[in-house]
């Protein structure tokens, strides 16, 4: 009895391989079934990824600025700066000398600024701290701390500016994208694990007299599922493992050559894609061969 | 009051059955007041009760839809009876839970009308599964599959699949399957239901083999010259319920038939009234 358990792995792969092979239509259908899914969220996950990306990127350029008053002596600055940190929500705080200002100011309208500095004489651009806020749902936060009302509570700030009507037309923009994205993905993925436990539902009901049978004969229900659980390991593997490798020739003939003119597809944040590979593969194998076990329980019930 | 006689008769019969052991042994197969509800309403089977014993040959018989079929699911625990018990060599059928019943089925070789063949594996694959099943090892089943398909005349056909023979031939493979692992029990569900006249003696020629050496068979048929020439213990079922159990009975007996079945039962001492043949 001992030696038997040994050799039974075996013999439940040898039974997997012959059901692949008599059956080897339904088999092929999910096999392709899971290949264009797995090719569908290979290709989906990524664009999920970089547009959230793109749109987080986006929302981290909401800021406060903080104007420094021209009669604000280089302590009051210090001491602008430390209460700035120490502000609640505060992620960064960075200082724009005048000179900075200016220059920054040149690279954006060299045009107007080059002449304009000369002719004024002295520089208009007042100093600032650039805030940029942990969360930037709540930036009003910042500005109420630093000027509530309006009125600057510290003598060196001269106006908190958070460009109201930008902010709040960044952040809906970029929460719809969010939202939307997330909305798809969690569908796509669904119908994806519908789609291929349906297939392979199929497959399986087609042998279910089979299935019947084997119980009647006295085979117990792990006796008869094991094949069927590797038989789905083994469709869900090479069908995942197909969609991986159209996944790489269309990253190496088409993304990435593209990926150096749109920023998009080259957005950092997006998964490595051997991570992606991997993931796919283990969805494969794990989808299909959960949707062939579980499926089987309706007819192991003789 | 019909079904009681029948039942007494039953029971009688059972212990003194020809073949049969000592009155002390535990019969194989015993039903108790058993009655089958389909879901849909529909009787399966009333209030049967019957013993069989040891090495017994019993034909159970009857039209379309007596209830031959639900005896022979109800055995195999396929379904559970809604009413009664139904006893295996002693143990109650309704105990046995769930994850046990593989074992119990292992002990009773089935043979269907429709031969059940599993499509996708040669005749000797198909007999090699019942083997598996139960964990035999690789050696044995070597040797005992050729050996049983000799036995059942198919040493020819080993590697060919169930689609390529002919009716008899695969309902030959069915009783090497079921036989395969000697069962004490085997049961047959209209063995020769779709088969000739000719290949059907064959086929009963072959159970009755079986069962000279020493397993009990129980057959459901309604092949009436089958039964008339065997002579064996006939139960006759009629819209789910046992209306007749005769020692060594004809499919349905004539006139003189019958005299001699009231004489048996006078020798056995129960009245022959109220018997609806």
């Amino acid at each position: 009895m001992r030696d038997v358990r040994r050799v039974r792995p075996i013999f439940f792969l040898r039974e997997a391989l012959r059901g692949l092979r008599r059956s080897s239509a339904p088999a092929l259908a999910a096999l392709l079934t899971v290949l264009l899914t797995a090719l569908v969220l290979g290709v989906f996950i990524p664009i999920v990824q970089a547009t959230t990306g793109t749109a987080n990127e986006v929302r981290s350029r909401v800021v406060v600025d903080v104007y420094v008053s021209e009669s604000a002596t280089g302590e009051e600055t210090a001491d602008l700066r430390r209460s700035l940190m120490s502000t609640p929500n505060v992620e960064s705080v960075e200082f724009i000398s005048k000179g900075e200002a200016l220059s920054r100011a040149k690279e954006k309208n060299p045009k107007a600024f080059k002449e304009g500095a000369e002719l004024l004489g002295s520089n208009p651009l007042p100093a600032s701290f650039r805030v940029t806020p942990e969360d930037p749902d709540h930036l009003q936060q910042i500005v109420d701390a630093l000027a509530p009302n309006g009125q600057p509570r510290l003598a060196a700030i001269d106006e908190v500016r958070n460009r109201e009507e930008e902010t709040d037309k960044i952040l809906s923009a970029t929460g719809l994208v969010k939202g939307l994205t997330a909305g798809l993905a969690a569908l796509l993925v669904l119908a994806s694990i519908a789609l291929v436990a349906n297939t392979i539902r199929l497959s399986v009901f087609a042998r279910r007299r089979e299935v019947e049978v084997m119980k009647l004969v006295g085979a117990t229900n792990w006796f008869i599922r094991w094949p069927f659980v590797i038989e789905g390991m083994i469709v869900g593997f090479f069908g995942g493992l197909l969609a991986v490798l159209l996944l790489t020739v269309a990253k190496e003939t088409l993304i990435d050559p593209l990926s150096e003119d749109f920023a998009l597809l080259a957005a950092p944040d997006t998964i490595d894609f051997p991570l992606l590979a991997a993931l796919l593969m283990l969805a494969c194998v794990l989808v299909a061969a959960l949707g062939s076990g579980i499926t089987l329980r309706r007819f192991l019930r003789v | 009051m019909p079904t009681r006689m029948a039942q007494t008769d039953t029971e009688q019969m059972g212990a003194r059955a020809a073949s049969g052991p000592p009155r002390r042994s535990i019969p194989v197969v015993e039903l108790e007041d058993v009655t089958k509800v389909y879901d849909g309403g529909s009787i399966g089977l009333e209030q049967a009760s019957m013993k069989i014993g040891r090495g017994e040959f019993v034909f159970l018989v009857g039209p379309t839809g007596c209830g031959k079929s639900t005896c022979i699911r109800l055995l195999q625990k396929e379904l559970e009876p809604s009413r009664g018990e139904i006893r295996i060599a002693g143990r109650t059928l309704g105990e046995i839970p769930r994850a046990r019943v593989p074992h119990l089925r292992r002990n009773i070789g089935v043979v269907f009308q429709d031969y059940k063949l599993l499509p996708n594996r040669t005749i000797y694959d198909n007999v090699a599964y019942s083997l598996q099943v139960i964990g035999e090892s690789r050696q044995e089943i070597r040797r005992k599959v050729p050996d049983i398909l000799r036995l059942v005349g198919l040493a020819t056909k080993l590697h060919n699949y169930p689609d390529e023979l002919s009716g008899g031939e695969q309902q030959r493979v069915s009783i090497a399957r079921a036989f395969v692992n000697h069962p004490p029990l085997l049961l047959a569900d209209e063995p020769t239901g779709n088969l000739d006249p000719e290949t059907s003696i064959g086929i009963m020629q072959l159970i009755y083999r079986i069962n000279r050496t020493g397993t009990t068979v129980i057959v459901a048929t309604h092949d009436r010259e089958m039964v008339d020439k065997m002579r064996r213990r006939v139960i006759e079922l009629r819209e789910g319920r046992i209306v007749r159990d005769e020692l060594s009975g004809l499919y349905r007996p004539d006139e003189s038939t019958t005299e001699f079945a009231v004489r048996l039962r006078g020798e056995l001492g129960v009245g022959a009234e109220g018997h609806p043949n």
